[in-house]
């Protein structure tokens, strides 16, 4: 089969590699009818993600047709149209027996190279570096997918590629981070990161019952995204001062909840800007932490932090002190996705929500390279790339 | 059961004490009575044949020393490799007892075993990899045996890696299971074998043990150990 394999950063090259076959009996192999790049590949591509080598297939939100199941998978058969999880979960620890997917004792084998990084091992995530498991990715023709039955969850009819993707990873990522906010009515919600996971999280926050959602970003075409279909307020942060802005537009008080879509290449501004890209640059910071630092000080006191974009390690010059004393709640995590497919395949289905207008293009998978290049540069007004293998 | 009972409570005592491995490990598998019998022998195998009492071939306790084992324990030439790691499984304790109570079957989670052959109920032949192609073999007994708590077990005389460990299961509190604790003590006398033995584990012995628990833990709570060998790469 055809898939994207890594090797190096900024070098991605399809190849031609073996196709994947059941290894455990709760696999189940799909052929992959729609797969996309996410931001949080291009932390992968740009070489940020440690302990991926050369060869490795990517990729993690994808969805497609079950070709084969091993003998112990119990709900799906041949032929079923499915939606995957990114992230795996075995279904039977006390994590995912609590919702908690991403934290998984189970689906990872390589949880022990976590544990002296992280104190443990966390969930299996597709196509994602050797440390969560070294699973192959999704950015191929065919692919295995451990414990299916908890994984996979069928495409309601009628709802297309487009609709349905996006239910693997972007929209419960998002929808994770607005609920994490433990929003109120009345809520205002702010969200860094305009990009699919932000307007996700945007989209997500009104359904939760949010008053106002504000989106701060840099890009014009996410921030008219975010304004035309999400219905966020926008601020641009290289024209106005954030924090600043977020204080008038909440009457002083600041908003109840802040989102984090950006993650651990966050583009700072101004001198403390500059000192993340410096030490990222030589490693000696491995994530650059400029949202949270500004949405600890933008956040009013006593409310909650969100943080959905993807850290991987260590972070300098947070304000803790900030956060301590204005008592904010700091909730974070990969998304557990086996917990909000299901209902948010049903807020698809029901119009409550348009899924697929963050696919502003279309690609064979033969092409990822360019792909890859023109969502990294943000070309062509590029806000996710959906590549058909 | 009411003993039972009591030696989980004295090891929790001794735990809170903070007290040295030895004592704690001796109050683990035999309960108050034996802590001094242990101490006296200061080792994990010491510990182990104290309970089982005298007259059985346990090779490697203080007694019968040969020269060269004298002169290596002065020089520090054949110190002891002791492992102690611990996992919360999410079935009981019986359940997981009996699993591994089923030498023959601790192959299928443990890597570097190749194979356990069950003798009689307290005797098992033991084969596991070496580096470089090489196996090493030994005989071993059970010691002690308290059913759906723990398992211990010696080497006899003659193996080619000296060892001796137990298994522990203790109920998790919050209903999350049982508490899976394994405890291992090598002995590695000189020679060219005994380097390769060393390695048997690699560098990181209790990395390798906490390995396989977990593999345990996959095998007994989802019913599958997790693995990506097979799968297709560029």
């Amino acid at each position: 089969m055809r898939a994207v394999c890594w090797h190096g950063a900024n070098d991605v090259r399809v190849e031609t590699v073996p196709d994947p076959k059941i290894l455990n009996p709760r696999d189940a192999i799909l052929k992959i009818t729609a797969t996309t790049i996410c931001g949080s590949d291009l932390h992968i591509y740009d070489g940020y993600i440690p302990s991926m080598q050369p060869g490795d297939i990517i990729g993690h939100e994808f969805l497609g047709e079950v070709v084969d199941v091993g003998q112990e998978v119990r709900t799906l058969k041949r032929g079923d149209r499915v939606v995957t999880s990114s992230i795996i979960g075995c279904g039977q620890c006390y994590f995912c027996k609590h919702q908690e997917w991403s934290l998984c004792d189970n689906s990872n084998p390589n949880g022990w190279m976590q544990e002296p990084l992280f104190g443990h091992g966390t969930a299996g995530i597709f196509g994602y570096s050797h440390l969560f498991g070294g699973y192959a990715g999704a950015q191929a023709e065919y692919v295995r997918v451990p414990f299916a039955d908890y994984g996979c969850v069928k495409v309601p009819d009628g709802l297309s590629d487009e609709q349905a993707l996006p239910v693997s990873d972007a929209f419960p990522t998002g929808y994770m981070g607005a609920d994490l906010c433990n929003i109120k009515p009345g809520d205002v919600i702010a969200v860094w990161g305009a990009g699919p996971v932000g307007q996700f999280a945007m989209r997500s926050a009104y359904l939760l019952g949010a008053e106002r959602v504000i989106a701060i970003d840099r890009i014009p075409e996410r921030l008219a995204m975010a304004k035309n279909n999400s219905k966020a307020e926008i601020i641009n942060y290289e024209e106005v001062d954030a924090g600043e802005a977020l204080k008038e537009m909440t009457g002083g008080r600041g908003p109840d909840a802040c989102i984090d879509a950006v993650g651990l290449e966050a583009h700072g501004t101004g001198l403390m800007g500059f000192y993340d890209e410096a030490k990222q640059a030589v490693r000696l910071e491995t994530d650059r932490p400029h949202v949270l630092r500004q949405m600890i000080v933008a956040c009013r006191k006593g409310g909650t932090l969100s943080i959905m974009g993807v850290y991987a390690g260590f972070i300098d010059k947070m304000p803790i002190g900030a956060a301590f004393n204005k008592g904010l709640k700091i909730n974070m995590g990969q998304m557990y996705g086996q917990k909000y497919m299901p209902r948010l395949l049903e807020h698809v289905v029901n119009g409550d929500v348009d899924s697929s207008d963050v696919f502003t293009h279309q690609m064979p998978l033969t092409e990822a390279k360019q792909a890859y290049e023109m969502f990294k540069h943000k070309r062509d007004n590029c806000i996710k790339v959906l590549l058909r293998p | 059961m009411e003993t039972e009972s009591n030696k989980i409570t004295s090891s929790t005592d001794a735990q809170q004490a903070g007290v040295s491995d030895t004592e704690k490990w001796a109050s683990i598998i035999g309960g108050g009575a034996m802590v001094l019998a242990g101490l006296q022998q200061r080792s994990l195998r010491g510990i182990l044949t104290a309970i089982a009492g005298g007259g059985l071939a346990y090779h490697g306790a203080t007694t019968d020393k040969s020269l060269t084992d004298k002169v290596g324990d002065a020089v520090g030439v054949h110190k002891a490799i002791k492992v102690e790691k611990t996992v919360t499984i999410n079935r009981s304790a019986e359940e997981l007892y009996n699993y591994w109570h089923d030498f023959e079957r601790l192959p299928t989670f443990m890597k570097h075993l190749q194979s356990v052959t069950v003798q009689d109920a307290r005797r098992s032949h033991w084969v596991a990899t070496a580096p470089l192609g090489q196996t090493v073999e030994w005989d071993a007994d059970i010691i002690n045996d308290l059913p759906n708590h723990l398992i211990a077990w010696a080497s006899l005389e003659g193996a080619d890696v000296d060892n001796s460990g137990f298994v522990r299961f203790q109920p998790a509190p919050g209903n999350r299971g049982t508490e899976v604790k394994v405890v291992l003590e090598y002995n590695v006398p000189g020679g060219t074998l005994a380097a390769a033995a060393a390695k048997l584990f690699g560098e990181e012995p209790e990395q390798q043990i906490g390995d396989e628990l977990n593999r345990f833990k996959q095998l007994m709570e989802a019913g599958e150990i997790a693995t990506t060998d097979g799968q297709p790469r560029g």
